[in-house]
This record gives C-alpha cells, structure tokens and sequence, in this order.
C-alpha cells in the first residue's frame, strides 16, 4: 500500500508536468461545455438555461470517461520506456505500479469533475438538490471511473504501442458517450438506437447523476433515481468481476 | 571467493526464437565480467532473467546467494538495474525520479532526499537535478540511471549497454563511473557490443552469440586464443608499400595483409621480431609513419570466434598506438562506440 501510495504520487506529479493531460481534465470540459451549452443548447432544449442543467452532468461524465481511458496510454508508455523494468528490479509487491497509477488517477478524477462543475456554476448551473446528494454524485462519478479503468488497463496491456491504446480507447468512448443521453433525451432517438442507449452503463450514469445534482425532474421519463444507482451498480459489479482479472492477468503476463 | 552471480544452463525462449540456449555466468564478488555479443545474442535476455524480469524456462540462478525465481524478493534487494534504454522517468526531474526510487526501497522521504543529493553530487547532475529528466542529454540520462540503479548500494549491478549511444567523450565518463564503483567492492555484470568497452572495463569475459556461450576468459586470455601477435607498418608514402611488403613478408609467419594504401600488417611470432623489423626496413629506406605490434583485437578474436565480422570497420583498421606511439586517427571518433574507436585501449592492453 505504502508503494502503491508512493506510485500514486508520482502519477499525480506527472500529471501537473504533462501540460495536455493536465488539459485534459481542465480545459477540455470548459470547451464542451461552452460547445454544447451556447451553441447548440439553443436548438437541443429550446434554451440555453434549460440545457445547461440536462447537459452538464452528461459532460461531467463523458469527461471522466475520457480520462479513466487515458490510464492504459500512460501504462503502456511506461513499459515501453522501461520504466516498468526498474520498478520491477525493486524490492516492491509487483502489482504496486498499476495500483498506484490507478490511485493516482482519482485525482485526476476529481479535478475534471470539480472544474466542470465549477465551471457550471459559473454559467449559471445550480444544485437543485441537497449538498448529500451532490457529494454523492460526485462519488459515484470517481467510483464508477475507477471501475471501469480496468477496460483501459487491459487494453493497454494487450496493444502493441500507445498510440495503438490511444486509437482503441477512443473506438471505445465514443459509442459509450454519445450513444448514449449525454446530450439529447434517449426518447428522441430512432428506435434501434434507443435499444443500445437503454443498455449502455453510461446511460445510466448519466441519468443517476442528473438525478443528483440537478434534480429527478431532469431525468429520462420512466426512470428513478434508485432503479438507476441499482444499474450503475450493477455495471460496475459486471466491469470489474470481468476486466479487473482480465487486467491484471495480462499485467502480469506484460510485466 | 564467493560468486556473486551464478547462473547454469538457462534457456529462454520467445515463440519460434529460442533467446538463450543454454548460458552459464559466473562472477566473483567485486569483480566485473563483461558479457559481449552482438544484437540479438541473449545479453539482454540473460541480465534480465538474472534481475528477477523474465523467469527461465530451465536452468538456474543465483545473485547474491538468493535464487532468482525462488527468492526474488531478496534478489532485487541486492541488485541495481541500469536498462538498455534508460529506464527514468522522463516526466519527474533527476531528484524526484531519485527520491522516488529511494522511497520505494523503504528510505523515508528525508533520508531518501539526502541519498538523492549524494548521487546527484557523486555524478555531477546538481545543477540539473529540479529539471524534467526528458531535457537531460544522453550522457546526463545515463549517469542518472545508473544513480537511480545505486540509491540502494546494491552489492550487484547490472549495467546493460551503458554507453550503447554515446559519444566517446561520455562513454569515458560512464566508464569511470564504473571503475569507481567496483573500487567501492561493487560486483558488476556489464554487457556490450563493443569489444572495447568489455577490454577496458572487465576483468573476465564471456561471449555469447545465438544465446550460448561461446568463449570465457580473461580479455589477454582471449587474444591469446587467437594466437600470436600482429605487426602493422604504415609506410610515409604509398610507393614504399612493396618495399614493406617484402620486409615483413620476411620477418611474418604468413603473408602480409595490406589493409589500405599505406598500410600492411602480418602475424609475427616471436621476441625479436621489432628489432629486427625496424632494422630491415631502415636498410631498404622505407620511412614509416606508424608501427605498432599488438595482440589481436577482440574484434579479430570475435571473428575468429563467430566467423562473424562485427560491423565493417571491425578488425583490421583498429590499428594501436604500438611503438610509434602515434595517434592513429584510423576510427570515426564520432561514430559512437563503433568498434574503431577501440585505437587507444588496444594499443594500452598490448
């Protein structure tokens, strides 16, 4: 633990030295929200102020998607580099590395939802809820992106390069965030899509999250709070029981 | 004396490429071997394997008294890793890749703050020690490996390609760094591809090539293998090659070799080969530029070894200071670590 703590720290220093992951987490929501807000909040929900409240929570989440996907880019990387090598000459628990990159992630985590939802506030976002259940919503954000992490280190372990991680993690994200009602209510897409959007576990993040921060009254019709944490909880039960064991069996095959 | 390292019969093996086939190491304490070979002949394979990274698929190790696959633990206590590719972390700064490290092995953050600074010092990074190490150039990352593989004073250390890169004047500086250590009673297992680096720095040396070991001695050992010495006359101007020619074709045991147009060489045997060389070719009034008598090179013992040629320079260029004593400017000095550049030390180790 004590290593992995260690690790953790030396992820979350890199991060500050890595001006466009730093970015990442900072910026990139800004401009999404900027993006989705203004220019097409408008022609989505009618209106700016109403959007905001719908859309938000879906960048928060689509934010941290993104950013619990770059942990396999960063792992890969470091094997490629060697960096794993000297790990693994110390006298460490051999697992210490990958823990600590994923604890060291949290941060990172945290940062991307704190700057969107700040940023929100700004714009003039507001919590219809109480302060539990925000804190509550940010939780399940950082809990359910450590989860599902373990997708990104798998798929970092199994390919060749990061680059190769970087291409397959996007091909990933991208039916995961916009198939889903990130940015437009499931019932006003074709009946097809509605079936995979019903299914999609961010989805139904989303929806727990809306649920949290900005009131039931934004959620999917027919859905409620409790039946939604039951499905986020769900599918991290399945992301885990399936890929952390998966991960970690090619993280020691890797390294 | 007791072995530091003591590895028998490992065999490893990648799919369809069998990596090593068979390799038996054995070094003292405080003593260096040098492991030579060219790219793709298991070096690398077998200091893995001996750094607890990669398990063998037979055979046996020691470091340090512990077995490698059984104890690992005790192992990598043991030991410092310097990777073929220098194995920092690019994005912290020399001190923070440093204390990072020495945290890992158990140091709290002061006590593993002050070991930082004594190698930043002992290797001359202070002033380069609170930036990214991606900005440090070759010889700079180098040095910070190999601070990184010493913050545990490990009585083992594994230098894998140290200098593979460099340019002579920092491969000088890595090597001193390496004299020191085993000064201080550090055993070191160091592998190259050039011939000169394991003459200058190993006291033993163990060839290996399509993962078996195919030679073990002392470096003199070695060239003695090959038997004999050789003579080489550079001759002032090209019209007086003949002449030379027949001098040494005199005084060799077999026909003279003529390597360029003013230079020939021929293996001689014998005390009073030089006197008598340098007599006869005043008395034919050929004036020389150069002339040397040396053991062969280990490019030519590795020839011999592998009927392999290691690059096109190898061999018969690597002309040595010998009598004359004069410079021979016969490598590209800036051709990092090609095997001409070996000049210098072969000339001292004859």
């Amino acid at each position: 633990m004590r290593d992995s703590l260690i690790l953790a720290q030396r992820s979350v220093t890199k991060m500050f030295r890595k001006p466009e992951q730093f970015l990442d987490v900072t910026l990139q929501p800004i401009i999404m929200t900027v993006l989705f807000v203004f220019v097409f909040g408008g022609a989505i929900a009618g209106s700016t102020d109403e959007y905001l409240p719908f859309v938000l929570p879906g960048i928060i989440v689509q934010t941290v998607m993104f950013t619990s996907l770059t942990i396999g880019v960063n792992l890969n990387s470091d094997i490629e580099k060697g960096v794993f090598d000297r790990f693994r000459s110390l006298p460490i628990v051999r697992s210490a590395p990958l823990f600590g990159a994923v604890l060291g992630d949290i941060v990172r985590h945290a940062i991307a939802v704190g700057v969107t939802l700040i940023f929100g506030v700004i714009i003039g976002f507001r919590f219809h809820t109480d302060f539990l259940s925000a804190a509550g919503g940010i939780l399940l954000m950082v809990l359910f992106a450590v989860c599902l992490c373990w997708v990104s280190v798998f798929i970092g372990m199994l390919a060749r390069s990061s680059g190769a991680v970087q291409g397959l993690s996007f091909l990933i994200t991208f039916p995961l965030t916009f198939g889903s009602s990130t940015f437009v209510p499931a019932s006003t897409l074709p009946s097809w899509l509605q079936g995979w959007v019903a299914v999609n576990p961010v989805t139904h993040v989303i929806e727990a999250l809306r649920g949290l921060l900005s009131g039931t009254q934004y959620m999917a019709a027919g859905t409620t709070l409790g039946g939604e944490l039951l499905w986020v909880a769900g599918w991290c039960v399945v992301l885990v029981a399936v890929f952390f064991p998966l991960a970690t069996w090619a993280y020691r095959r890797k390294v | 004396m007791t072995k530091a390292i003591e590895a028998h019969g490992l065999t490893k093996r990648f799919g369809k490429t069998q990596a090593l086939a068979g390799v038996d190491l054995e070094v003292d304490e405080g003593r260096v071997l040098g492991v030579l070979g060219p790219n793709g002949a298991g070096k690398t394979t077998a200091v893995r394997i001996l750094a607890t990274l990669l398990r063998p698929d037979k055979g046996t190790a020691r470091v340090a008294g512990h077995d490698v696959v059984r104890e690992p633990k005790e192992v990598r206590r043991s030991i410092g890793l310097t990777g073929q590719y220098a194995s920092v972390d690019e994005d912290l700064t020399g001190v923070q890749n440093l204390v990072m490290i020495g945290r890992l092995l158990g140091l709290d953050r002061r006590a593993a703050r002050v070991r930082a600074d004594e190698l930043l010092t002992e290797f001359d990074l202070l002033e380069a020690a609170s930036r990214p190490s991606k900005t440090y150039s070759g010889g700079m990352r180098r040095r910070l490996d190999l601070a990184a593989s010493l913050i545990g004073r490990p009585a083992v250390v594994y230098l894998d390609e140290p200098t593979t890169g460099l340019d002579p004047a920092k491969r000088d500086d890595v090597w001193d760094m390496v004299r020191v250590l085993v000064r201080q009673g550090t055993t070191v297992l160091l592998t190259t591809q050039y011939l000169e680096e394991a003459d200058a720095l190993a006291e033993e040396i163990t060839v290996i090539d399509h993962g078996r070991v195919i030679a073990h001695d002392t470096p003199r050992g070695l060239k003695r293998q090959v038997g004999g010495q050789t003579l080489e006359v550079r001759v002032a101007h090209p019209a007086d090659l003949a002449a030379a020619q027949q001098v040494l074709a005199r005084v060799g045991t077999r026909e003279p070799e003529t390597l360029s147009a003013d230079l020939v060489s021929v293996p001689v045997a014998g005390d009073t080969v030089l006197p008598q060389t340098v007599q006869a070719l005043a008395s034919a009034n050929v004036p020389v530029v150069e002339f040397s008598l040396r053991l062969p090179s280990l490019d030519e013992v590795f020839y011999s070894l592998t009927g392999q040629r290691q690059g096109t320079d190898a061999g018969g260029t690597a002309s040595g200071t010998g009598a004359t004593g004069a410079p021979t400017a016969s490598g590209a000095p800036d051709a990092p670590g090609a095997p001409t550049a070996s000049t210098q030390n072969e000339g001292e180790a004859a």
